[in-house]
């Protein structure tokens, strides 16, 4: 154990973060986080719809300022921190990949559904002819078994990325779940391996940790909870818990804590508690996403989101599909109006 | 009235399953069936059927060009750029099928009496098919702003063409809206979902309208005759629920079926573009036949 491990954090607070803010980030706020993770050490810095590169939509919600400006300060302040950038392909295209290149980003995080990977090869391509860093997102990676989670990493792999992460974005997975992605990930590739946690069942730092055991080296974390759901693993508390393991992370804790407090913890609207919605996503397996468009929904049709979460999770719904919330709302809402009048 | 000579170019899911749909046309008759492999199931069953086949590609076709008078193209977007040219040398007309876009985009009740002329008619995507109808229905009540598609297909009816090039899908359905559609601005999103069994294809469509403008009523009754128009040509074509109104914007949900021809009934998405193609190819025969 005296062994002195490196891992690599990734700060997705302007990214994944942006789910919690309604997508409501502005260009200084950006600024102001982006320039105090860059003092604090933190390597790499995403900042992007929360739904990725051309997220803003109806869909997922509009953002209040136009994401190419928000990469666009962050490059700006930082001085040793790169910017990485997320880009679901059906979502966001090559343009934008592009245009957020030509603004300075250096990482592309490519994210599909964990069985879809061969819808990311021209981006994945693209990205490294940038001369881009590129990491593969197998998002919902709870519903597949590690044999399919490495058939589908090994594709990115192909297509050139130097990284695959193990995505858990419903905040579903157990510490031994986690422990066989990885592992299996490990055993069968021989590019970088990153895990990226949700809070949903307060697993996000005990599945952090039993990654990076495994042999991640790669983890995502977000400043204060800052994400989707429940948030993600807190960065802060990681960078505390890693150097009190002896692995290095090359992040100031105290500055990382100065920051989380007072620069972050005022843009909450609320904090990131597990609430039991958030609890109910990590139950039933459901994008972490969804929580804010499900509380929406259950107030407009008069029911309750918990029973909406759990009928996506039935239908296995993948990440991206919000429309099938107000789908689901509108047929729960029918079916407890015909139950009503039979009674 | 004799029926008009179509051909069939790709043996494929899609060259196979229109196959089956001209099969039962009254006004067409599928004679030629052009592919590359064989062995295909497609070649196959086009013999078995009785219709001429070619396994070199166009070529043979050329020197036979009295077999079809209308030639569908459901091969590649680059093998179009090079059949379109031939074709229309030959005088053919074209019904493509790929996302070369040679001729003008299409969508049979909104815009095919604009371009029953042309040599080369380019059937867009299946999100488009499945969503303008609906954001010209809206447009024609109340001016559109601003149209967002969110098609999901199951992962297993998403072909090898389409997963390779993703961005042709969300950009050309975006160019549909606005050009056919109408809308001002378009923007497109398309989702895998690879549950089992397979979910039917499902579009959600979104359109922001002057509030002023905006006439439930009116939007409602205009959405629910174009599902009716559609269900013409593709019988799966259904609403989800009424279109639902908040503020500004008006949101439809639409599921396909496919008929289950050739391709599975879960694969809607396939579906609306092959009885799409098949019912321009009725019209310009009945068109042709008037003249």
């Amino acid at each position: 154990m005296t062994q002195t491990k490196k891992v690599y954090i990734t700060e997705v607070a302007l990214r994944d973060g942006s789910h919690a803010l309604a997508h409501q980030y502005t260009v200084e706020q950006v600024r102001q986080v982006a320039q105090a993770l860059d003092e604090a050490g933190i390597p790499y810095i995403e900042v992007s719809h929360g739904d990725g590169l051309a997220g803003s939509s109806l869909q997922y919600g509009f953002s209040k300022t136009d994401e190419m400006r928000l990469i666009e300060a962050a490059v700006e302040v930082c001085k040793q921190a790169k910017i990485a950038v997320l880009l679901l392909p059906g979502i966001g295209t090559m343009e934008e990949l592009k245009e957020a290149a030509g603004l300075g980003a250096k990482m592309a995080r490519i994210a599909t559904h964990v069985t879809e990977a061969d819808i990311s090869a021209q981006h994945i391509g693209l990205a490294k002819d940038l001369g881009l860093e590129v990491v593969g997102f197998l998002m919902m990676a709870h519903m597949v078994p590690p044999e399919k989670l490495v058939e589908q990493a090994k594709l990115m792999e192909s297509y050139g990325a130097d990284t695959v992460y193990v995505v858990d974005s419903a905040g579903a997975l157990l510490p031994h779940e986690v422990r066989e992605r990885i592992k299996a990930l490990r055993e069968n590739l021989s590019i970088n391996i990153g895990f990226h946690g949700h809070n949903n069942l307060s697993l996000a730092m005990a599945n952090t940790l039993a990654a990076i055991e495994e042999g991640a080296t790669r983890v995502d974390g977000s400043v204060r909870c800052l994400g989707a759901g429940a948030g993600n693993t807190q960065t802060e508390v990681l960078v505390a818990v890693l150097d009190r393991l002896n692995i290095e992370t090359g992040v100031d804790l105290y500055k990382m804590m100065d920051l989380a407090e007072e620069l972050v913890a005022p843009l909450l609207p609320q904090p990131q508690e597990i609430t039991r919605d958030s609890l109910v996503m990590g139950y039933a397996g459901v994008y972490s996403s969804f929580l804010l468009h499900a509380k929406r929904a259950a107030q407009r049709f008069g029911i309750d989101a918990r029973d909406i979460l759990v009928e996506l999770g039935k239908r296995k719904v993948v990440g991206g599909q919000e429309d099938m919330i107000v789908d689901v709302a509108a047929e729960l809402a029918a079916k407890k109006a015909e139950l009503a009048a039979e009674k | 009235m004799g029926k008009v000579k179509v051909g069939i170019i790709g043996s494929g899911n899609i060259g196979t399953d229109l196959l089956k749909k001209l099969m039962r046309s009254p006004h067409l008759e599928p004679s030629v069936m052009i592919g590359i492999d064989p062995n295909s199931d497609g070649l196959r069953m086009a013999r078995e059927a009785g219709l001429v086949t070619f396994d070199n590609g166009i070529q043979g076709f050329v020197e036979q060009a009295e077999l079809a008078d209308i030639l569908f193209d459901a091969t590649s977007a680059k093998a179009h750029l090079h059949h379109a040219k031939v074709l229309a040398d030959m005088g053919k007309k074209v019904l493509d099928l790929t996302p070369a876009a040679v001729g003008p985009f299409v969508v049979p009740n909104v815009n095919l009496h604009e371009h029953l002329d042309k040599g080369n008619i380019n059937m867009i995507t299946c999100g488009g098919q499945a969503t303008i109808p609906i954001v010209h229905a809206v447009n024609q009540v109340s001016p559109v702003h601003y149209a967002e598609i969110v098609a999901t297909i199951a992962s297993r009816s998403a072909g090898p063409g389409t997963r390779a090039n993703i961005d042709e899908f969300t950009q050309t359905t975006a160019r549909g809206l606005e050009m056919i559609g109408g809308a001002q601005k378009g923007k497109a999103i398309i989702i895998l979902n690879p549950a089992e069994p397979p979910i039917l294809m499902r579009n959600t469509i979104y359109c922001l309208v002057d509030k002023e403008k905006l006439d439930q009523d009116k939007i409602t009754q205009s959405v629910m005759n174009m599902v009716k128009q559609v269900q013409a040509y593709v019988p799966g074509y259904r609403l989800r629920t009424e279109p639902l109104f908040d503020d500004n914007k008006v949101t439809v949900m639409i599921e396909v079926e496919g008929a289950g021809d050739y391709l599975p009934p879960y694969a809607g998405n396939l579906d609306i573009m092959t009885s799409a193609a098949v019912k321009v190819a009725e019209e310009w025969a009945q068109h042709q036949v008037k003249v």
